[in-house]
């Protein structure tokens, strides 16, 4: 399998054939969350320490439970409980981790560049569960593998992505690799939350409107509304955000008929999207969530399989 | 490749013949056939399997369920391997509590693949008995594994590579022996 890198930093750094072989790989490993002994013993021996420095329940446990299936010792160390509120560095933290000899650490840090300072550091595989408003490869790899379930994931597809896209790594690693496969995207946020170096991005297009977006769209990706990563309000008030730019029943219908609605979790119903959209026919938000189990399972494989040279 | 080097040791014609043969002991062995279950080992013996299970379908009137299996997470050199190993669909849709399952694999070699497979197996359920059938038998034992229905023994060194062609990978069928050269082993 052509995979040529230590960590999983981004999604930026894939290659088509990479993002493509992981993603076959992850439907491989789909299967085994049907067994009746969710457990295989291909990781038997290896360490896992996931390393959160920011809430997480979904994105931490779905890496825990892949984890534990391929038989790696899962660890989780999340800031709240750690030395972190004693005071220690993000550095001294990780030579400490080191210093026990993990073979992965995953991580999740609210600064831009904290997974690629801590796979320089150590000798460890590094994936980025998430990295502030930068990457998060794994959540857009899933969200790939969900729409290769259900549209031929290629050029050709167009798949629209509105919320508060400034704020969200989720947006920017799907960004990455859906161009990488050359997908057309379409994002569309309020200005204050549209990067502007984005229009150069060649297969992106800058939509103003959520209407101008969804137009014969074959997939919907909702992002939330980052009120933590925001340090004033960055629109007039959430009931503006919601009329303006929720996704309800009457929005969707302007979208291909057999279009797919995802959101990467956890949704603020009335704000983002409606409860109907969200609990409807056309919601794949929970296969989102299954497939990442399978998609996490191939990575921790493709990287803890073997000793990196 | 030399074609010249390549030692022929079955035919298509062979294949066949050895494959019905096999199919006449399963059924012979197993006489509750309703208990009876086939998996395939990716990718050869899955194509055995089929085969097998179609002769069986036309001569016993029965047909057996058939299941897929990839033993690459089950492998015990997963973390020496210096390529890395792509991990394909298992597909065992049916319980194997109770049941005989039949496993099937083009070479049995070392019998680390079998020893794979076994603990694969065993995670699914708990079979009343397993038993091994394979096209060729070639020795070099590195673990104490032997199989019931055995298609033909080729006793051959370490450093020779036998080589099972099926018509459903590599559009023929065919044995061939040959010295192990700088292309990968089996």
């Amino acid at each position: 399998m052509g995979f040529e890198h230590k960590d999983l930093l981004g999604t930026r750094d894939l290659s088509a054939i990479e993002i493509r072989s992981l993603l076959e790989s992850a439907e491989s490993f789909k299967e085994i969350a049907e067994r009746p002994l969710k457990k295989v013993p291909a990781l038997r021996g290896k360490t896992v320490v996931n390393l959160f420095f920011e809430p997480s329940t979904r994105t931490r446990t779905s890496f825990e439970i892949a984890a534990k299936r391929l038989s790696a010792d899962a660890v989780n160390m999340s800031a709240s409980t750690s030395s972190v509120v004693k005071g220690e560095s993000l550095l001294d933290t990780v030579d400490n981790i080191q210093a026990m000899a993990p073979d992965i650490i995953v991580v999740r840090h609210k600064f831009v560049g904290a997974a690629h300072m801590i796979a320089e550091r150590v000798g460890a595989r590094v994936v980025n569960a998430g990295d502030g408003a930068n990457e998060h490869p794994t959540q857009a790899l899933l969200d790939l593998l969900t729409i290769s379930e259900h549209k031929r994931l290629g050029p050709g597809l167009t798949v629209a992505i509105i919320g508060d896209i400034a704020h969200s790594r989720v947006a920017r690693s799907n960004i990455w690799a859906l161009t990488t496969l050359g997908v057309t995207v379409r994002v569309c946020a309020p200005p204050t939350m549209l990067p502007r170096e984005l229009e150069k991005i060649p297969g992106l297009v800058v939509c103003e409107r959520p209407e101008e977006a969804l137009a014969g769209v074959d997939v919907v990706m909702m992002l939330r509304i980052q009120l933590e990563r925001q340090d004033r309000l960055l629109f007039p008030s959430i009931r503006d955000y919601a009329r303006i730019f929720g996704l309800n029943r009457q929005r969707l219908d302007l979208a291909a008929a057999d279009a797919i609605v995802m959101h990467p979790g956890p949704i603020n119903r009335g704000v983002e999207i409606t409860s109907e959209v969200a609990d409807g026919s056309r919601a794949v938000i929970l296969n989102q969530v299954s497939n990442g189990v399978a998609l996490r399972m191939a990575v921790l494989f493709l990287l803890g399989g073997q000793s990196y040279e | 490749m030399s074609q010249t080097e390549e030692n022929s040791v079955c035919s298509a014609q062979d294949v066949e013949q050895i494959l019905k043969r096999i199919a006449f002991e399963i059924v012979e062995r197993n006489l509750a056939l309703e208990k009876v279950v086939l998996v395939g080992i990716l990718t050869r013996g899955v194509s055995l399997a089929r085969r097998l299970q179609k002769i069986i379908g036309e001569t016993a009137n029965r047909d057996l369920p058939l299941g897929v299996l990839d033993i690459t997470l089950y492998r015990d050199d997963l973390s020496s391997a210096t390529h890395h190993p792509v991990v394909r669909k298992t597909e065992i849709p049916f319980s194997l509590d109770g049941v005989t399952v039949i496993l099937v694999d083009d070479v049995l070699y070392t019998g680390r693949t079998v020893r794979a497979a076994l603990d694969s197996l065993i995670d699914f359920g708990r079979p009343q008995s397993i038993q091994l059938a394979v096209l060729v038998d070639r020795g070099c034992r590195e673990l104490p594994i032997a199989a019931d229905f055995v298609g033909v023994s080729v006793p051959a060194s370490a450093q020779d590579r036998v080589m099972v062609r099926v018509e459903e990978s590599d559009g023929f069928d065919k044995i061939t022996v040959m010295p192990r050269d700088s292309t990968s082993g089996e």
